[in-house]
């Protein structure tokens, strides 16, 4: 291992060539950071940070994995830092059970008249509307409290196991499933106000 | 009727929860027989499930090729990892 400080940053690894990395990955690994977290500024900070995590790691690169799941597996682990942050940082002030009671009359646990969900008058096969669909919901899951849009992004769009996410983010299980439901409830009627 | 069972036929609150537990995760026998008996006789919950499942949809729908990033952030990152590589 003596020569290795000699190889520094320079070292050129025979498995890889981070000149073209931009070229090659840096739109998949945009689109991959910017499904989970539908923030524009904060994928693009994750791609560069990617980018230069693998270049300082770039000597530990044996090239037994392709050199887009390498880099993807570096920037999958950024994305579950920042959402541990973001969920940190919004701990506090959440009480899920306290909020948006209002959904629900709280003695009968029936829908409050003006929460009422109304059909979306949508057409699912029709893409357009999909599409603007889609962007509305965006909006929508920027307004979440920084946890519970964790949460559902753990949940959907990695499909991992509830267990796996309350141990990353430190949640009982109880409390994950009440996210969940609080999540899904604002949602909704985010798109209700804001559909049409 | 059991108290589980009362509760539920009325609670929107707890079968929109149940809704949620079951796409994402198990509910047991007993809570799918409440929750059916609760949807048979709720329509506004039948429209929260469908519009529920349909944002799962439009949620996961999207690929990672809807997102592009622009060509000056692209040419940014290419001078930052020059950069990086040239400094020693």
């Amino acid at each position: 291992m003596q020569n290795e400080t000699d190889k520094g940053l320079t070292a050129k690894s025979p498995h890889s060539d981070p000149l073209s990395w931009v070229e090659k990955y840096a739109d998949y690994l945009y689109g991959f950071a910017m499904s989970r977290l539908r923030d524009e500024d904060v994928a693009k900070d994750l791609v560069q940070d990617t980018f230069l995590a693998g270049l300082q790691r770039l000597d530990r690169f044996e090239g037994n994995s392709e050199e887009k799941t390498w880099l993807t597996a570096i920037l999958k682990n950024k994305i579950t830092d920042f959402y541990r942050k973001r969920s940190a940082i919004n701990l506090k002030v959440i009480n899920a059970e306290d909020e948006q009671q209002d959904f629900f009359d709280a003695e009968s646990g029936h829908w409050t008249e003006k929460h009422y969900p109304r059909a979306f008058g949508l057409e699912a096969d029709n893409p357009l509307m999909m599409k603007e669909l889609g962007s509305i919901l965006n909006e929508c899951l920027a307004k979440l409290p920084g946890l519970w849009f964790s949460v559902f992004s753990m949940k959907h769009m990695d499909d991992l196991a509830s267990e796996l996410i309350c141990t990353e983010l430190k949640l009982t299980a109880a409390n994950f499933w009440v996210i969940m439901h609080r999540t899904k409830l604002n949602l909704r009627a985010c798109l209700q106000k804001n559909w049409n | 009727m059991t108290s589980a069972l009362k509760n539920i036929i009325y609670n929107c609150k707890q079968a929109t929860f149940l809704i949620e537990k079951r796409i994402a995760g198990k509910i047991t026998t007993a809570e799918t027989l409440q929750l059916r008996i609760h949807l048979a006789g709720c329509s506004v919950c039948k429209v929260y499930q469908q519009q529920s499942i349909l944002i799962n949809r439009v949620f996961v729908g999207f690929k990672n090729t809807d997102f592009k990033l622009d060509e000056a952030f692209k040419k940014t990152l290419t001078g930052k990892i020059e950069k990086e590589i040239n400094k020693n």
